[in-house]
């Protein structure tokens, strides 16, 4: 103990080293902890099926889940469902970004374009999206494009509203450093503006996303062919409540599998960034 | 030679920052303006800077009349104003992005030697003390040889021991650096002003403007106890007094400036 202690305070890089690995240990440690909950509440429910206090046909145990979940994808036909419910929110994700973008950093930067633009969004924010469901499928049909300009509207708006207030937040005395070293227009823009707005950009992004999943669920339930949120209405009229359920779980992984594409993908530009919980995440 | 000609400034709400203030400064020199808030001594630096231009006169460095920042006139702000989301080696290479990589490489690792910082080179501003990331930003304002530094109450935001160490510091990069630079430093700490200046202006407010002129031409290094040193920092104290009409003489003066009267609000 005293003499590891010893070898500790000596040589820096064990010492770091025995850091990571403790830091290592405290994630696996702290993840399995998360895991506790919903693992014992699987197992009861699994043996109390079992053990025959409940037929499990409403709430089916996860074993059933999992069978069902399996045959899905062995048959093939998850991966049609999977493949329709991604295409859809990429191309509403994508355009919402672009949308958002475009109209966030027009709002931000300018004082005039902001007065103007600013509350007709605002006012067409304060709709519920679904909402616009009639009047999307009136205009673009039933099939592909009024699913994709729904998600697509849910999209816009956070990534609008993060993009314009990570704008207008820029440290004025930070743009001055660029004056003072005379960037011109766009390298002013590439050199402070851009990484200035990048985190908050991130997290725009993040919560775009998430409503993304959102809204494509609610274009799917309300008529569609194929997708996840078809397996769900389908298991509904069948009476599947597992195949509900696995439709729900396969849209929890996807969604959280996304999320985490855009944190890890963002990380290596984001580790300057001065957290609080910086350091108790470890690197 | 940096000179000012009757530069005034006037804000859109017609408030008068600066009136008629008209100065030269010789290269090599090191010009210190002193006064209290409102004086306008922040605001003659940036327009010296040409952050902003004033509303009358002109500012001009060798004959150029200054309107927009300028390659030859670097500016240290009273925040370091590090970019967070660059290494201390990026930020002391902001402004030479037209240099080739190599070039700026060597120019950069030249400029944290002098201020010695080699080893924080790779590491991110948020992991400096405060005196690290003024020394860097120093780097930064000095790295692409300016004729004409302008600081503006650099030290300001550091306890005192790191400001007196940073005032050396300053001065030593000064007297290293060929061609000599000139340096205009806007302070409102008198013991600063005595440190540093070859000449100090005493500035007064409503509108801003000069009211005296000291020359401080000890020689240096300076001992910060010595007799000389005392009584340039007491004349500047009474020309501030008598600059905001309070009438007290120099002799009048002997138990305030032994009792904390260094630093002049």
């Amino acid at each position: 103990m005293s003499s590891a202690h010893m070898t500790m305070t000596l040589d820096p890089a064990s010492a770091a080293a025995a850091r990571t690995k403790a830091v290592r240990s405290w994630r696996w440690s702290r993840a399995l902890l998360g895991l506790m909950l919903p693992v014992a509440l699987a197992l009861l429910w699994e043996f109390a099926v079992r053990a025959g206090f409940s037929n499990g046909r409403l709430v089916p145990p996860p074993s059933v889940i999992w069978n069902t979940l399996v045959e899905l994808a062995r048959s093939g036909e998850l991966w049609v469902h999977v493949r329709a419910t991604v295409a859809r929110v990429a191309a509403g994700f994508a355009l919402g970004v672009v949308a958002g973008t475009l109209f966030g950093a027009i709002s931000g930067y300018s004082v005039l374009s902001r007065r103007l633009l600013d509350p007709t969004l605002q006012a067409l924010r304060a709709i519920p999206s679904i909402a616009w469901v009639p009047l999307f499928i009136l205009w673009f049909g039933i099939f592909e494009q009024s699913k994709i300009t729904l998600i697509a509207v849910g999209v816009f708006f956070p990534v609008y509203l993060g993009v314009m207030g990570a704008i207008m937040s820029v440290d004025r005395k930070i743009v001055e450093v660029g004056r003072v070293f005379r960037l011109s227009g766009p390298a002013l823009v590439r050199r402070i503006l851009l990484p200035a707005v990048l985190p908050a950009y991130i997290v725009s992004l993040r919560s775009g996303l998430g409503l993304g999943w959102m809204f494509v669920v609610a274009a799917e339930l309300l008529g569609a062919s194929e997708g996840l949120g078809f397996l769900l209405i389908d298991g509904q009229q069948l009476g599947k409540p597992a195949q509900i359920v696995a439709a729900i779980v396969t849209f929890a992984v996807i969604g959280k599998t996304t999320d985490w594409i855009i944190a890890a993908a963002s990380a290596p530009f984001l580790r300057w960034e001065d957290r609080f919980s910086a350091r108790s995440e470890g690197a | 030679m940096l000179t000012l000609e009757h530069v005034g400034k006037t804000y859109p709400n017609n408030v008068r920052a600066l009136e008629n203030v008209s100065l030269s400064v010789m290269p090599g020199e090191i010009l210190v303006i002193v006064g209290g808030s409102g004086c306008g001594k922040s605001t003659l630096l940036r327009a010296v800077s040409g952050l902003d231009n004033p509303s009358q006169g002109r500012v001009q460095l060798d004959g150029v009349t200054i309107t927009a920042p300028h390659e030859k006139i670097g500016i240290v702000f009273q925040e370091p104003r590090l970019l967070p989301w660059l290494t201390v080696a990026d930020n002391v290479g902001f402004g030479l992005h037209h240099l080739s990589a190599s070039e700026r490489r060597q120019r950069v690792a030249h400029a944290l030697e002098r201020v010695g910082l080699s080893d924080k080179a790779k590491v991110w501003p948020r992991e400096l003390s405060g005196g690290q990331a003024q020394r860097v930003a120093i780097a930064r304002a000095l790295v692409p040889n300016p004729e004409v530094l302008l600081l503006d109450e650099p030290f300001s935001a550091l306890d005192a021991f790191t400001r007196a160490d940073l005032q050396d510091h300053l001065l030593s990069l000064w007297a290293d650096l060929k061609p000599t630079p000139t340096l205009v430093v806007v302070t409102h700490d008198v013991d600063e002003a005595a440190v540093l200046a070859d000449r100090i202006v005493v500035m007064r407010p409503h509108p801003g403007r000069i009211y005296e002129e000291i020359a401080a031409d000890l020689p240096r290094p300076r001992d910060r106890q010595s007799a000389a040193f005392d009584f340039v920092k007491r004349r500047v104290l009474a020309a501030l007094d008598r600059s905001l009409d309070r009438n007290v003489s120099v002799d009048d003066r002997d138990t305030k400036a032994e009792t904390g009267a260094a630093m002049w609000w």
